[in-house]
């Protein structure tokens, strides 16, 4: 069932960029529409090649936010969530805990 | 004028004549309207709920640029439940690089607040190492489940036993001390999983044993917040309305007790939470087309009123899905698009 909705009604998760919308809803309260404008100015897109694939593909590969078939030496898991958290201007707290326990900050 | 296919709320299925389908949309929204004193839909609603249910293919979606998040309840427990013997990390992963998830729960399979108390330990290394390899944002999620902390399974008498006996002051009094124990468990937990990382708590189910759990998880959520200012909750109820177990309890000035899913989102943003989840039941025995006018009239309703985005229930048995262990999809997609499009919505 999760199948059926994601194919009727979701974003894609990071196929395309529901994963970047989620942040901008679950760290600033946004709304989807305000969410999408946000992603969608940050990356330079339209807000209509959020759930594109193949855009956001080559975007995701461009700023190194994670794809689903990463190729080799491209930034993936924790690597990709610090690259998310500067495109999109937002702390992630996974990556904030990844600094301070190494001492990165 | 053809017959057109759909379904009852138990997923069996059935058809109707154009004529029938509008009494049912008609009917649904008129029955939410009344129960919840909100305004039913309008004709140009009814309208697209219309095309949306005449329409012969097996599957819609919405249209394009109408997409909207999904989170989800339960996560990891579902891949354990179908039997697929994975460990819960793939499972995240799974979700994530094969199902196309936008975000994704890490949960025990004792989905509950009060027994992960002393598994916690054991519960934060995987959150840990799960965020090390994943990429979408991660919520950890149980329920505040009122039900563990009455006798036998908790310290305090029964309330389900006290009541029948007409020891109703008696009862009130147990509702009350569980929700102190079940606040302190639930801040407990989720303080901890925020601390190791976690992107999200979900507090899931929320009102299944009445008012005294939804108090538990408003008060949990404002004590979350003012602990960890940036901390996202989501709050997913059990059901659409607040059983009123207890009666009496308050949040805010505001009686808990038969709070619909528009007064309940606002309560909920007082609380403190990020995303509110509301529930609409699923009548086995009233067609699908009734089912979901109903759900659309009372979360279009929630949407309005909450200053916080809504993620929409659309699991099995609610926000007008049949309950049926397959969910068909035919009506699942118009579920999921009449809901995403009429309501305007954040996310399910």
């Amino acid at each position: 069932m999760a199948l059926a909705h994601g194919h009727a009604s979701g974003m894609g998760g990071m196929r395309a960029a529901g994963d970047l919308v989620a942040r901008m809803q679950m760290t600033r309260g946004m709304k989807i529409k305000e969410a999408k404008e946000h992603v969608a100015g940050k990356l330079k897109i339209a807000v209509s090649e959020l759930t594109d694939p193949v855009v956001m593909t080559e975007v995701r590969r461009d700023l190194q936010l994670g794809v689903i078939t990463p190729h080799p030496l491209e930034a993936r898991g924790i690597e990709a969530k610090f690259r998310i958290a500067q495109a999109l201007g937002i702390d992630i707290n996974c990556v904030q805990r990844f600094k301070g326990n190494s001492g990165l900050i | 004028m053809g017959t057109i296919f759909t379904r009852f709320g138990d997923g069996t299925a059935t058809t109707l004549s154009e004529k029938e389908l509008r009494a049912d949309l008609e009917a649904g929204t008129a029955d939410a309207g009344d129960r919840g004193k909100i305004p039913p839909l309008s004709d140009d609603d009814l309208r697209h709920l219309f095309d949306i249910f005449k329409a012969p293919q097996s599957f819609l979606s919405v249209e394009p640029g109408n997409e909207v998040v999904l989170t989800y309840d339960a996560g990891t427990l579902k891949i354990r439940r179908v039997g697929v013997a994975v460990d819960r990390i793939q499972a995240l992963q799974i979700y994530e690089k094969i199902m196309g998830a936008d975000t994704m729960e890490l949960c025990h399979v004792d989905y509950s607040f009060k027994p992960l108390k002393p598994i916690l330990t054991m519960e934060q290394p995987v959150l840990e190492q799960a965020l090390l390899a994943t990429h979408i944002p991660l919520f950890y999620g149980a329920m505040p489940n009122l039900g563990l902390y009455s006798q036998p399974d908790g310290p305090f008498p029964n309330p389900a036993e006290l009541m029948p006996a007409g020891k109703i002051k008696e009862a009130q009094e147990s509702y009350e001390q569980t929700v102190a124990e079940a606040v302190r468990d639930i801040v407990f937990v989720a303080g901890a999983m925020h601390e190791s990382g976690a992107d999200g708590i979900n507090i899931d189910t929320v009102g299944a044993a009445g008012d005294a759990d939804f108090l538990a998880a408003l008060l949990a959520s404002e004590q979350l917040k003012a602990r960890y200012p940036d901390i996202c909750i989501e709050l997913g109820m059990a059901g659409e309305f607040v059983l009123g177990m207890h009666g009496g309890l308050q949040y805010d000035g505001v009686r808990l007790a038969g709070l619909y899913p528009h007064d309940q989102a606002r309560l909920a943003a007082k609380a403190g939470v990020t995303l509110f989840g509301p529930v609409v039941n699923t009548n086995t025995s009233r067609t699908s087309p009734w089912n979901v006018a109903r759900a659309v009239t009372f979360i279009k309703a929630a949407v309005a009123a909450s200053p916080v985005p809504v993620h929409a229930n659309m699991g099995m048995g609610v926000g007008g899905v049949p309950v049926a262990d397959h969910p068909p999809i035919d009506i699942v997609s118009r579920a999921s698009k009449a809901v995403v499009e009429i309501c305007r919505l954040d996310g399910l």
